[in-house]
């Protein structure tokens, strides 16, 4: 495997860390690495196997599809920290909430007006064509105007001041559950650390979340609060000890659909006091499951006659139904466009060249490059599907390209990025691993929350750059510290 | 014509069924071909319905009992003046653009049959291809209410080349939509002129988007186009989205249920086909 040349948050460049005086450490870094440099190999070996044990006490767990031996694992846990200056997040708070809005605009545009089609901005088809352009919310508004309440951003810096937007998440994105408990871990294992380093807190994440959504319900009530709800498909979902963790945090209830009926299009759920009414449903369910009146007709996950409660204005979704479409891949590539459309700026964080092989000349470099390049499936997620082709041997970039060629428009490609490295804690000691940065942008109908950090995820084998943690990838806490 | 139609459906289930709740789509809307004379929805169970309009334009009804039934009936009744178009549509409600109907779905995705068939029957012109798909269809399929069911597809009515009218035009949806011609399913009645008025389910039947002309609506099932003996109802990308009732319930058991649908047309120009018609 050919390790990239990338930039290494402590150092500037990953070369040799062992060996490596103090010079050129960079200013984030000059705590962590004191620290580090105090911490004998025998003590840091302590701290890990401690939080490991931390996080088989809580329960954390998360399904991985495909791996018939274990549905369910620990996922990597690193007790390096993360470190991101005020300044540096700033710009990134400035350029999240310039993309998130874009995002929102768009989506009511598309399902509204349908400006930036008629402008030709976006291709017309490759939206009203889209599986991800639901027929079922045309000439819809959710209450409030807000469609992507909560927007999971995924973020890979190359350089000192150099940030992209690999992703978008803006059907349900999960992972803030680690976010929290990353934290709350770190506070317990290394405090004299936290006594060291001004460390903005996380921890207010559930309550923002609270009053996004209390923000959105389309019930004004004097004085009582809305009934708000975490929709979970249930235990066997991958992430369903994130959706209990968000409900205990959020002090909301859990609930299935079976939980909740439709009466004379309004919500209610089932409780030993009788049929309560529901305001806001924060749904951790696909859109394709949640009314088997209107979508998938065999789903029994869902809410017979929540879309006529919804498109009645009696409830609010969040996310709402048929966002999909704003994270879509294909969508993904025009969103520098996007941007400059609705807000009049030029984005604040930049966009991965992307190649959409729907277009015949992107097709032919994309084939001629295929060992350099990432290639992606427009409605895949996960890290399912993909092939990494620096990595893929041989066969694999041959079938990979057959794929391709039958199904073109199925895919983007992307440049292999070196992604930023970060020092973590190894058995063969510290060393660089490649991480990404899942930041999560809270949008209300009085405005946009985002907590100081988010979720950072390591590729935890030396040289990978697939950091998903279906695919083996890792966690760590993420510091956004004052200089 | 005057078109009168009196579509009940019962049912029943072995014990008392909780949350029962329908979304239906029975009432049609007008268009310049359709005048609505007067249209009722009744059930024999207290409830409430409540009246709402999905992203096709078609008009749907919720219909929410009070408590548990352990029997419904569902009567729809009503009367439309029709005229002749041979199937043109126009002054209608067009609320989506058309390319969403080019979109394929998990009821009419076409597999590789299908796509021989469309490059057998494309003729290069769009209204010459529908004709030609709607006569084939009539000459090779065998209508057979007993192979198929609400949940078949495309691809499999199309492998035992038979079915009934969802299935016809199912097939006929996926074959246009495949040569790049915006298609979509319609559900509605159809004035039968062998002497049957009493048919165990409503009609189904397609439009296609042709240049200059609009929307023609094309009945595979009976190989030709819609004529003033057809009452347009609802139209979506599948039976899915235009199916008349799509309904829940929790508990009750084993379910049966009865349609009886009569049409009759009365007026000035009372039908005087040729045709042999199947629904």
């Amino acid at each position: 495997m050919q390790a990239l040349p990338a930039f290494d948050e402590m150092f500037g460049s990953g070369e040799g860390y062992g060996s490596r005086s103090d010079e050129g450490v960079t200013a984030a870094y000059r705590a962590i690495r004191q620290w580090l440099a105090e911490s004998p190999h025998e003590l840091m070996a302590a701290r890990r196997a401690q939080a490991e044990l931390f996080f088989r006490r809580i329960g954390i767990t998360f399904a991985v599809y495909g791996d018939a031996q274990a549905t369910e694992r620990l996922i990597p846990f690193d007790i390096v920290p993360r470190i991101i200056t005020r300044p540096e997040w700033q710009r990134l708070e400035r350029g999240l909430k310039q993309r998130v809005a874009a995002l929102n605009l768009f989506l009511a545009d598309v399902y509204g007006k349908q400006e930036i089609l008629k402008a030709g901005v976006v291709p017309a088809e490759l939206v009203l064509m889209n599986p991800a352009y639901c027929l079922h919310m045309v000439g819809r508004q959710p209450p409030g105007g807000v469609w992507v309440h909560i927007a999971g951003i995924d973020l890979v810096r190359t350089g000192p001041d150099e940030f992209f937007v690999l992703e978008d998440n803006a059907r349900t994105p999960s992972g803030v559950s680690y976010m929290l408990e990353n934290r709350e871990v770190m506070l317990k294992l290394v405090p004299d650390l936290f006594d060291r380093v001004k460390v903005a807190p996380v921890e207010t994440y559930p309550e923002k979340l609270l009053e996004t959504l209390a923000s959105v319900s389309p019930r004004k009530q004097r004085g009582s609060h809305p009934t708000c709800v975490l929709l979970t498909p249930g235990q066997y979902n991958s992430a369903f000890y994130e959706h209990s963790f968000l409900a205990d945090k959020l002090g909301i209830e859990l609930v299935e659909g079976s939980d909740l009926f439709v009466r004379d299009d309004i919500v209610f759920m089932r409780t030993t006091e009788g049929p309560q009414r529901v305001d806001v449903i924060y749904r951790r369910l696909d859109d394709d499951f949640i009314d088997p009146l209107v979508f998938n007709p065999t789903s029994m996950l869902g809410v017979p006659g929540l879309m006529s409660a919804y498109a009645a204005g009696n409830v609010t979704l969040a996310n709402a139904v048929g966002t999909g479409i704003a994270d879509d891949k294909a969508i993904y590539s025009y969103m520098p466009e996007i941007v400059r459309f609705y807000t009049g700026e030029e984005p604040i964080l930049a966009n991965v060249p992307t190649w959409r092989c729907r277009e015949p000349e992107a097709l032919m470099y994309v084939l001629d490059h295929l060992p350099e390049l990432v290639v992606k499936e427009v409605d895949g997620s996960g890290g399912y599907g993909m092939l990494v082709g620096p990595h893929a041997p041989k066969a694999t970039i041959a079938a990979f390209a057959a794929k391709l060629k039958a199904n073109p428009e199925k895919f983007i490609a992307q440049p292999t990025l070196a992604l930023s490295t970060c020092p973590t804690a190894t058995d063969g000691g510290i060393a660089a691993r490649h991480v990404d940065l899942r930041p999560f942008v809270l949008t209300g109908a009085d405005g946009v929350r985002i907590v100081p950090g988010g979720l950072t995820r390591v590729a935890m084998t030396a040289g990978s750059l697939v950091v998903n943690s279906s695919q083996g990838g890792g966690t760590k806490d993420t510091w956004i510290i004052d200089g | 014509m005057r078109i009168r139609v009196d579509y009940q459906t019962v049912y029943e289930y072995a014990q008392a069924a909780s949350d029962v709740l329908q979304l239906l789509r029975v009432q049609p809307a007008g268009h310049e071909g359709q005048h609505i004379v007067n249209w009722r929805i009744d059930t024999d169970v207290d409830g409430h319905l409540k009246r709402a309009e999905d992203s096709f334009g078609n008009i749907t009804h919720m219909f929410y009992p009070d408590g548990p039934v352990k029997r419904l009936s569902l009567h729809v009744t009503g009367e439309v003046d029709t005229l002749e178009s041979h199937g043109v549509l126009s002054g209608g409600y067009e609320p989506l653009p058309p390319q969403v109907f080019l979109r394929q779905t998990d009821l009419t995705r076409p597999d590789e049959a299908l796509r021989v068939l469309a490059r057998h029957i494309d003729t290069g012109d769009e209204l010459a291809t529908c004709h030609r798909l709607t006569s084939h269809l009539y000459e090779r399929f065998n209508f057979d209410p007993d192979v198929t069911h609400a949940h078949s597809d495309a691809a499999h009515a199309f492998a035992i080349k038979a079915g009934v009218c969802q299935d016809y035009s199912h097939v006929f949806v996926s074959v246009v939509r495949s040569l790049g011609i915006p298609a979509r399913y319609v559900s509605g009645h159809l004035v039968r002129n062998d002497g049957l008025v009493t048919q165990p389910a409503a009609h189904a039947w397609a439009e296609a988007l042709i240049p200059d002309l609009g929307w023609v609506a094309f009945d595979p099932t009976n190989g030709m186009c819609a004529t003033e003996a057809y009452l347009r109802v609802a139209v979506g990308l599948d039976y899915r989205d235009a199916a008349p009732v799509r309904g829940a319930r929790r508990g009750g058991g084993a379910e049966t249920m009865a349609v009886a649908v009569t049409t009759t047309a009365s007026g000035p120009n009372p039908q005087q086909g040729q045709i042999q018609v199947q629904a």
